[in-house]
């Protein structure tokens, strides 16, 4: 950047637009939970809550592919679940957008940076078990 | 209990987690975890799954109302989410290897510490107005606004900070947690950032850290819609109402309360942990 003042207001410009992508990922994101929660609830609102012990481990709801089949057939949890995944698509949306902005600025140690991160986002998604 | 009472008390419950925590600035996942499994009798890897995914709605909600003001700095938050990522996953990693006992008793630990670092009035860092060659080459140095103009600051001791969000992020993903106290203390006390940049920039960061760790959570059935559907609902929603009536609140009295809830939790967590009923 030639110019240090420039380089600051364009952060400051794209920091609003990131900040926009966060609230729009969040409301979208709650939107689908209250939406499978409805339906879970209007379904299992009278079964017997017990979280006492764990299941997790045998939930089809670990996978994408389990998630994407319960939406489908419009269960309520696969629908809930399907929100949270929103959720937490939306910092690493917010990771994306900084990759770009990043390389628009022509600031490549930034790209880097950023591209390193999204790695270990990658690494977490996909590698740690999400098949 | 029926799974609709659950949901509306778990609800209740999260949203005044989430209120709390915004109007004191602790953040309400150091209690979403502690409520859930000593109230609510939920097992502790359930409730730190669900503690973890509401973490990534409240810093996401909170975000778009603090880049308003101006003062994250987005090179920083970049630059250290490398470590606290990383931390995140090695954290995420330990929680699927280790007892939920051993987990409540860290858990426990660090509420007691977060409840001492509340409390504790610590003096601001003197602005240290040398030139940090590692600051520069890494294009760190940046400005806030101030009433009297923009306000110049330069970031220090870069590898130690670097190493302290590793461990923020270590706890985040064993814990559930957004690990906001400790992001803030490396910043504001290792790398003398100014306070305002340094709570901004942090906020920022929470999210990616615990998108980091959710995917392993996610992967290993941590985390259940019946769950986190109430705890993510209710600590947005709180964390939202908590930010808009900020300015009115006394937050000094709420903090000493808040402390004192902190303090009975995380004695409790540790007692449960060491008699291995969690």
């Amino acid at each position: 950047m030639s110019s240090g003042a420039k380089n600051t207001w364009n952060d400051q410009r794209i920091e609003v637009i990131i900040g926009r992508l966060l609230r729009t990922g969040v409301l979208l994101s709650a939107a689908v939970v209250i939406f499978g929660g409805c339906v879970y609830l209007s379904r299992h609102g009278h079964s017997v809550a017990s979280y006492r012990a764990f299941h997790g481990d045998t939930s089809p709801l670990r996978t994408l592919p389990g998630i994407a089949h319960g939406t489908l057939q419009f269960s309520g949890r696969a629908i809930i679940q399907l929100g949270l995944l929103l959720l937490i698509a939306t910092p690493i949306a917010r990771v994306i957008f900084s990759a770009i902005a990043f390389a628009v600025e022509r600031d490549y140690l930034y790209v880097a940076f950023t591209l390193a991160v999204l790695g270990v986002l990658a690494y977490s998604l996909l590698g740690a078990g999400l098949h | 209990m029926s799974v609709l009472l659950f949901t509306l008390l778990v609800l209740l419950g999260s949203f005044l987690a989430g209120l709390l925590g915004a109007l004191t600035g602790l953040g309400g996942g150091v209690v979403i975890v502690p409520l859930l499994a000593l109230v609510f009798h939920v097992d502790m890897r359930y409730a730190i799954g669900a503690s973890l995914v509401s973490v990534i709605a409240t810093s996401s909600g909170a975000a778009a109302a603090y880049v308003r003001e101006g003062f994250s700095n987005m090179r920083i938050g970049m630059f250290l989410e490398i470590a606290t990522t990383v931390g995140a996953i090695v954290g995420a990693l330990i929680a699927t290897h280790v007892s939920t006992s051993t987990i409540a008793v860290v858990f426990g630990f660090v509420l007691l510490y977060s409840a001492y670092l509340s409390v504790r009035t610590q003096p601001a860092p003197p602005p240290n107005p040398k030139q940090d060659r590692v600051s520069r080459f890494l294009r760190l140095d940046g400005s806030y606004p101030t009433p009297q103009g923009a306000q110049a600051y330069t970031v220090h001791r870069i590898p130690l900070g670097f190493g302290f969000m590793f461990g923020a992020g270590t706890l985040s993903g064993l814990l559930g947690i957004g690990s906001g106290a400790v992001k803030v203390l490396a910043m504001d006390q290792a790398m003398r950032i100014p306070f305002k940049v340094s709570t901004t920039t942090s906020n920022f960061m929470i999210g990616v850290t615990a998108a980091a760790s959710a995917g392993v959570y996610l992967a290993r059935g941590y985390i259940d819609p019946g769950i986190a559907m109430p705890v993510v609902l209710g600590a947005l929603g709180g964390s939202m109402l908590g930010a808009k009536v900020l300015i009115h609140a006394r937050t000094k009295t709420l903090r000493i309360v808040f402390s004192v809830v902190i303090v009975a939790l995380g004695a409790e967590m540790i007692f449960n942990g060491f008699t291995g009923r969690l």
